[in-house]
């Protein structure tokens, strides 16, 4: 018997003619839970994956006004109260096994979407802070690029700062970045997250990956906010 | 002043709030320093979090030895894979990286009140009984006793007395219940009863977080926290609740109590281990037939309705609970209507809706409402159907107790589904005839073939009736 990863309800899967030949191999979710999952479907912006009814939104516009440096990000669903929660349940409070939620999900917006270029893309998951480590025990944009059929180089590192909120406030104002590379890369870079909200993060990412010779940045996230 | 600093200049403050408890470091609010002065001095001891032997795998916190409810994650900070329990991650997660703290620094010495109960009722004559039975086993630091005592019998009352004495006696005493609304709603009633104890009430997202109170109300989850910290446990509505969350609860009232302790059960439908041990002569038990105004227990109506399983799947009432909906005794009375499952409410609620307004139930759509346990207006819903805002409410097993309504019809659909066990129907026809006022109500259920737990149940009403009519 299956039971819903999420809310532990007996997974039911009426075999009708119409479910039999959508009914996925490893279903994990609930009927009910899938349910409150919003694909993001129809229109949405060719850059950031936002919902929008023309082909780049007015943010991505502004990006690209100042030099943007990713490609493309490509967001599976609409950031809502159910995937907050879930993504709550699974990041903050650790239930690793929850990422198997998003793992078909994930698998096949990668084969699709990066049709193209999925043989020559490396998976690189953003680095965890120091303190955020300690607390949770794993990085949650590893745990996604690890469910994806494709090289992963954590090439990322997070600066060590020891005081957060002083170094926030400075990095502000100088627009540091976060980030250093331990490891030039050459090829194409793909960085897997959990959700998009503003795009700097990746950006910021990016933006380290191509000084040091990446060709190109795209991203893969589960969820848009 | 923050309250660490609070704490770390008291020694007894720092008993209080770490004695009798078994913690993750990050639900120890302490400063750094001073955690590590209490790890140094051995005044906290860490112990394994996950016990993993030979094959078998228990949670220490929880009990959970269930592989179903363990995962793995591959850890950042060792670079090992970890077991972790998902029974009780809400918690915080138990896993094998970090371990459980247990105190073992100063004793705590709880005040010894010498005329603690400030409550001025009096208990009928079928509660005083029980009322001495449970004191008694107090006094007389019993191991356990069971209070079987009827939906509406007034449970809280009956363990006033019980608590003076343990109060009296320097103890310290958790009430505990799987059910959140349980807790609620005895916290303001004990507070009012012991003006100058400290109480605090533990649920998801209540006010109080320290739990270092002498009389401690709590559900399941909280009571995990403690370990061998008190003296009276009393454990409310024990029966047939989810079988895993039911075990979680017996374990954390083991681990909970102290080696020397009293437990007292209090339900209204005992699982049929008690059951066997009162038999037996191997469990003190006390019985409360008769509910507070001193009523016999509504009888609930059987009614077999053909094909009903196949009709509500295609979202078709029967004839039959049209036709008592027709003829109610009293159509003033609010309606319960109980269905097995989230998904068949919903999908009800809409022709409910109509043959309500049809048989003149309900005037307008919105005197209706469905409610069930993941519904995020659950509380007002039920508000409103208390007030008198709403005349029906058509729900799950959720309601089926500590939830009361003065005057209420009740009319379960499918009463002969699985998940409405013997305990369930006898919560369930419980919620009729609860206040003085109107004291019979109508409880029907309507099946298509009577199960095991329906016959059951409205034996077990009719034997408690008998033993009332005796009194
Ligand atoms: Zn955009
Ligand atoms: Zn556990
Ligand atoms: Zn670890």
């Amino acid at each position: 018997m299956n039971f819903c990863v999420y809310c532990h309800e007996r997974i039911e899967q009426p075999l009708t003619w119409s479910t039999w030949l959508t009914v996925k191999k490893n279903n994990v979710l609930c009927i009910s839970c899938t349910g409150k999952l919003e694909m993001i479907s129809g229109k949405r912006c060719k850059v950031c994956s936002r919902a929008w009814s023309s082909s780049i939104c007015l943010d991505c516009q502004q990006w690209r006004e100042l030099g943007d440096n990713i490609e493309r990000n490509y967001s599976i669903f609409h950031y809502n109260e159910t995937i907050c929660e879930m993504i709550t349940q699974w990041k903050f409070r650790g239930d690793y096994l929850l990422r198997e939620m998003f793992r078909n999900e994930l698998k096949s917006a990668f084969e699709k979407q990066f049709a193209n270029n999925a043989a020559s893309l490396t998976v690189i998951p953003i680095p965890l802070s120091e303190s955020r480590m300690q607390e949770r025990g794993f990085n949650q944009s590893l745990a996604l690029a690890e469910m994806l059929d494709a090289p992963i180089k954590q090439v990322l590192r997070r600066k060590s700062g020891e005081k957060q909120a002083k170094k926030n406030r400075k990095a502000r104002l100088k627009r540091d970045n976060p980030f250093s590379i331990t490891e030039p890369l050459k090829q194409a870079a793909l960085i897997v997250d959990d959700i998009y909200t503003t795009g700097t993060t990746v950006r910021q990412a990016a933006q380290q990956l191509k000084f040091h010779g990446c060709p190109e940045v795209y991203s893969l996230t589960i969820a848009r906010s | 002043m923050n309250m660490d600093k609070l704490i770390l200049c008291s020694p007894r403050l720092l008993a209080e709030s770490l004695s009798g408890k078994r913690l993750l470091e990050e639900e120890i609010s302490l400063p750094e320093k001073c955690f590590h002065v209490l790890l140094s001095t051995k005044q906290l001891i860490p112990i394994p979090a996950i016990e993993n032997q030979k094959g078998s795998v228990k949670c220490i916190r929880c009990g959970n030895t269930s592989k179903y409810y363990f995962s793995e994650y591959p850890c950042g900070i060792c670079q090992q894979k970890h077991l972790y329990c998902r029974n009780c991650i809400q918690m915080g997660r138990i896993s094998e990286c970090k371990p459980l703290y247990i105190w073992n620094g100063a004793e705590v010495h709880w005040p010894k009140h010498s005329n603690p109960l400030t409550w001025e009722g009096k208990l009928t004559p079928a509660q005083s009984n029980a009322a001495a039975q449970l004191e008694k086993a107090v006094i007389e630091k019993l191991p356990a006793c069971l209070c079987w005592a009827v939906c509406g019998a007034g449970k809280s009352e009956m363990l006033f007395p019980a608590i003076t004495a343990a109060l009296k006696q320097g103890k310290r005493i958790a009430l505990a219940s799987p059910r959140v609304d349980v807790i609620r709603e005895l916290f303001p009633r004990l507070e009012q009863a012991f003006q100058d104890v400290t109480i605090e009430a533990l649920y998801g997202g209540s006010e109080h977080k320290a739990g270092k109170s002498q009389l401690i109300l709590a559900t399941t989850h909280q009571l995990m926290r403690y370990y061998q910290a008190f003296d009276v446990l009393i454990i409310d509505e024990v029966d047939a609740f989810p079988f895993y969350l039911d075990k979680s609860l017996m374990y954390a009232a083991k681990q909970a109590a102290k080696k020397q302790s009293t437990t007292l059960y209090l339900t209204a439908t005992p699982r049929k281990n008690f059951r066997l041990q009162m038999k037996l002569g191997k469990l003190p038990h006390v019985f409360v037939p008769l509910r507070y105004h001193g009523h016999l227990l509504p009888v609930p109506k059987l009614k077999l309705a053909f094909h009903l399983t196949s009709q509500l799947a295609n979202k078709k009432l029967p004839n039959a609970f049209q036709k008592w909906l027709m003829n109610r005794q009293n159509p003033q009375r609010q309606l319960l209507i109980f269905g097995p499952k989230i998904s068949m409410i919903k999908e009800l609620k809409e022709v409910i809706t109509l043959l309500l307004l049809q048989t003149g139930a309900i005037s307008a759509s919105e005197e209706l409402q469905a409610v069930y346990a993941a519904d995020k207006d659950r509380e007002a819903k039920i508000k409103q159907f208390r007030n008198r805002e709403l005349h029906a409410l058509i729900t799950t097993t959720i309601l089926e107790r500590g939830v009361t309504f003065p005057s209420v019809d009740v009319a379960v659909l499918a009463a002969g589904h699985e998940v409405f066990n013997e305990a369930a129907l006898v919560q369930i026809a419980g919620r009729a005839g609860r206040s003085a006022d109107d004291p019979s109500g109508e409880v029907i259920f309507f099946h298509d073939g009577k199960t095991d737990a329906i016959e059951k149940a409205r034996q077990m009403i009719l034997d408690m009736n008998e033993r009332g009519k005796k009194l």
